[in-house]
């Protein structure tokens, strides 16, 4: 018994959760601004696939990861442009325009996908996002391998949480991006563009869901493939409630699921993966986030004004 | 003092349509003046102070500001000339802080928020107008008296040397109202205007300089000596006819219609009931007085079956209410006016006529065999409508849209129209106009000379003595006092509200 504890608690298992919560805690503050503005994001799933896709091509093209996480970036921050437009400006729903959203870049995803590659038997690869030790903490025992020989983009993702928290609490923007999603009323009185702030902030959330999909194509695995998000955007979904809209409090979410998904792996490797079938093990983090959900939610409270649309005339 | 106005108001038009909401107002505003603004509901109160707050944008008209001319396109022109409006609904984000929503539009070329800073002036406030609350309290916790006061810190915070307050008691108790005047008497010693909106003439005599009437969008009058006017002739100026108080012709009471026996409740919007005993006949109008939290909440919940006692028996027109549902209370013969018409009364998203039959819409003659029959309900709507001159489009209008005197009345006509044995109508004037008030008044005056029982339950203290015929003082949950409206006085009333017993009174 304490073998199995031991094989599944080793440095390698912490390394691997905290790669595994990257693309999590990158999709979930995204999704988790655009929300704090009012604005929920459903096409969340899409934009991560169509990041994927294009960071992965534009990497293999020119050789550049970098470039490719930029092109994801920017090609994120365009759909969500389009939902920003569907929503924010026009006021429509944004449950359905979300959905429409997903639908739209997943099948372009995989359009442009196969007009580039066309449907070779084994996937094109690139070289993908190699961990960068940094000096000195990586050297520390444990945590030093587990936490600091990390990827570059895995320790920009962990500085984005104590900068979203300081941003949303400490300057006028981060203000004003509260308050919209709780009253843009309020913040109209007060002389703040409900309109300008609320596609701030979606645009910038779908950046960061186009950067997570892209680290899943160039660093957690080194190709794009259709399946490649699977559902991860609907989980940063989930997390953003679990975590209360809270960058804190996200980050605690999708570190646990992380924590579980690392553990089934693990789980399906070890001795016990002989005896029960490796779906069982699939399902283990779906299952814990509905628990989980279902426990802490309860208390959660949404931005007030979260899917309400904004019109200057109307009270 | 200055002798240059702080606003002028000269000639202001502006039409709706057809509709003069505002025609050639003339209007000034001294520094340290607190001008009641009075005028019934549509008569242009609120038009003509959206003018002045960028709301809206005249058709004709001057507005000189500290004696130059100023043009207010949007509120963020009204508030940079230092004029601030604390609206009737307030904006306010319910989950950030006191201070996030005072810091809120601040101008300022500055990247971080600079909360001490913040925190310094709002000192200053409280030291100028005795006006403070925590700076770190979510404004969810805050009642509706802290979050108007919220609202008035907003407005100095920002440099509003003009206060617009749009019936700012309407949803105050007394209590609040008192802390309300006072601050109002602050800002006028520091020199601040104030233009007070209101159509509770109690309140502009008790604390208004000067008063101007308004009546269908024209000035009607102005009154320079607000306390020594009588109710009378500001009722004329605001009505354009003679408001009499409401006249009680003697009735014989007749048998209980309502029986409350030793009942207890858990705790409902403040405290529940601790072993409440009350009997309400046919053929009177028994007030409840109180400061609002000591179980009138659980007092009207428990007798319409929205909350189950824990002990005690109740009887409506001589039957048990054993299995309490809103059903049973309203199949025994009670009609409920409740506190929160918007709320618990009225779907605000349903038609009028949905509304009118929403208590009994699966009773014949509204639905047969489980269909729903629109002709009927169509015709029951109008007649109500008519019946009770409810001003709306008709019965498929969206009842959201109605004013609060007419959705009022939509309830009134609805309860009314099954002649219930009892009435329970918690609050039903809060917030409506002289006319409306007296509509509402005259019905529950007509149901007790029918014979029938009303067990109101108010905060206005004058009202509950124009009308009742026995007042009972609520305090934690019990019956502290209760006496015939001939031994009332508001002396005697408020002592006992605070919970002294009656001997010391």
């Amino acid at each position: 018994m304490w073998g199995l504890v031991d094989q599944l608690f080793q440095v390698g298992f912490l390394a691997a959760l905290v790669r595994i919560a990257t693309p999590l805690l990158l999709a979930t503050l995204g999704e988790m601004l655009s929300e704090r503005a009012g604005v929920l994001n459903l096409g969340i799933e899409g934009i991560m696939l169509i990041g994927a896709m294009a960071g992965f091509s534009v990497a293999y093209f020119s050789g550049n990861l970098w470039l490719g996480v930029a092109a994801a970036m920017a090609v994120g921050m365009v759909m969500a442009a389009l939902h920003a437009l569907l929503t924010v400006s026009f006021g429509l729903s944004q449950h359905v325009s979300g959905i429409g959203v997903t639908m739209l870049s997943s099948g372009l995803a995989f359009y442009i996908y196969r007009l580039v590659f066309g449907q070779p038997g084994q996937p094109p690869s690139v070289t993908a996002f190699q961990p960068l030790p940094l000096p000195g903490l990586s050297a520390l025992p444990v945590i030093g391998p587990a936490l600091f020989s990390q990827h570059a983009l895995t320790y920009i993702a962990f500085l984005l949480v104590p900068l979203s928290a300081f941003i949303l609490d400490h300057t006028p923007w981060g203000l004003s991006v509260r308050m919209v999603g709780e009253n843009p009323h309020a913040a109209d009185s007060a002389g703040v563009s409900v309109v300008a702030r609320r596609w701030q902030a979606v645009v910038i959330g779908g950046g960061l869901m186009g950067v997570a999909g892209a680290f899943l194509s160039l660093a957690q695995f080194n190709a794009f493939t259709f399946g490649v998000i699977n559902g991860r955007g609907w989980v940063a979904i989930a997390l953003v409630v679990f975590g209360q809209w809270r960058p804190w409090r996200c980050a605690a979410g999708a570190l646990m699921f992380a924590f579980i998904d690392a553990l089934q792996l693990r789980l399906q490797a070890s001795g016990l993966g002989q005896h029960v079938p490796y779906e069982a093990f699939l399902i283990l983090p779906f299952l814990l986030t509905i628990v989980a959900m279902a426990s802490v939610s309860r208390n959660a409270v949404a931005p007030a004004a979260l899917l309400k649309p904004f019109r200057k005339e109307e009270r | 003092m200055t002798t240059v106005p702080l606003l002028e108001m000269r000639g202001v038009s502006k039409s709706f349509g057809a509709t003069k909401a505002n025609d050639g107002i003339d209007l000034t505003v001294w520094p340290g003046d607190v001008l009641g603004l009075l005028g019934e509901n549509g008569a242009g109160k609120t038009t003509l102070m959206n003018i002045l707050f960028g709301t809206y944008q005249a058709d004709a008209g001057e507005i000189r500001f500290n004696g130059q001319p100023v043009r207010i396109r949007n509120s963020a022109d009204a508030l940079a000339s230092g004029i601030g409006m604390v609206h009737q609904h307030f904006h306010l984000a319910a989950r950030l802080s006191v201070l996030d929503n005072i810091l809120i539009g601040e101008k300022g070329r500055r990247f971080l928020i600079d909360r001490r800073r913040a925190l310094h002036r709002l000192a200053a406030i409280r030291d100028d107008f005795g006006l403070w609350l925590d700076p770190h309290r979510p404004v969810s916790g805050l009642s509706i008296g802290e979050q108007q006061r919220l609202e008035i810190i907003k407005a100095l915070y920002r440099g509003a040397r003009l206060l617009i307050l749009d019936e700012p008691t309407a949803v105050l108790t007394p209590t609040e109202t008192d802390g309300l005047f006072a601050a109002m008497r602050a800002m006028s010693a520091n020199g601040f205007g104030i233009v007070f909106i209101s159509h509770k003439l109690a309140e502009v005599r008790a604390v208004a300089r000067r008063c101007v009437i308004l009546r269908h969008g024209r000035v009607t009058g102005t009154i320079d000596k607000p306390a020594e006017a009588s109710n009378a002739d500001i009722a004329r100026l605001m009505c354009g006819r003679d408001i009499t108080p409401p006249e009680r012709a003697p009735v014989t009471v007749g048998a209980p219609v309502l029986e409350l026996a030793h009942v207890s409740t858990p705790p409902k919007g403040g405290a529940g009931l601790a072993d409440l005993s009350l009997t309400v006949r046919g053929g009177e109008i028994v007030g409840i007085a109180g400061v609002s939290g000591n179980g009138q909440r659980a007092l009207a919940d428990v007798l319409s079956g929205m909350l189950r006692p824990t002990s005690g028996d109740i009887r409506i027109n001589g039957a048990p209410l054993s299995q309490p549902s809103p059903r049973a209370s309203q199949a025994l013969g009670l009609g409920r006016i409740p506190e929160d018409r918007m709320k618990t009364g009225l779907v605000t998203a349903l038609t009028v006529a949905d509304n009118m039959v929403l208590p009994r819409l699966t009773e014949a003659p509204f639905s047969r065999r489980g269909l729903i029959d629109a002709g009927r309900i169509d015709a029951f709507a109008r007649e109500r409508i008519a019946a009770f001159d409810i001003r709306c489009p008709g019965p498929t209008a969206r009842t959201g849209k109605l004013s609060g005197g007419n959705l009022q009345k939509i309830l009134l006509a609805r309860e009314l129209a099954h002649d219930p044995a009892v009435l329970i109508a918690a609050q039903p004037t809060r917030g409506l106009d002289i006319g409306a008030t007296r509509f509402v008044h005259d019905r529950f005056l007509e149901m007790r000379a029918a014979g029938r029982g009303i067990l109101l339950i108010s905060e206005d203290l004058e009202e509950l003595m124009a009308l009742s015929d026995r007042i009972a003082v609520m305090y934690e949950g019990r019956i502290a006092g209760e006496m015939p409206t001939a031994a009332a006085t508001v002396e005697r009333l408020g002592l006992m509200m605070t919970g002294a017993s009656d001997r010391s009174a």
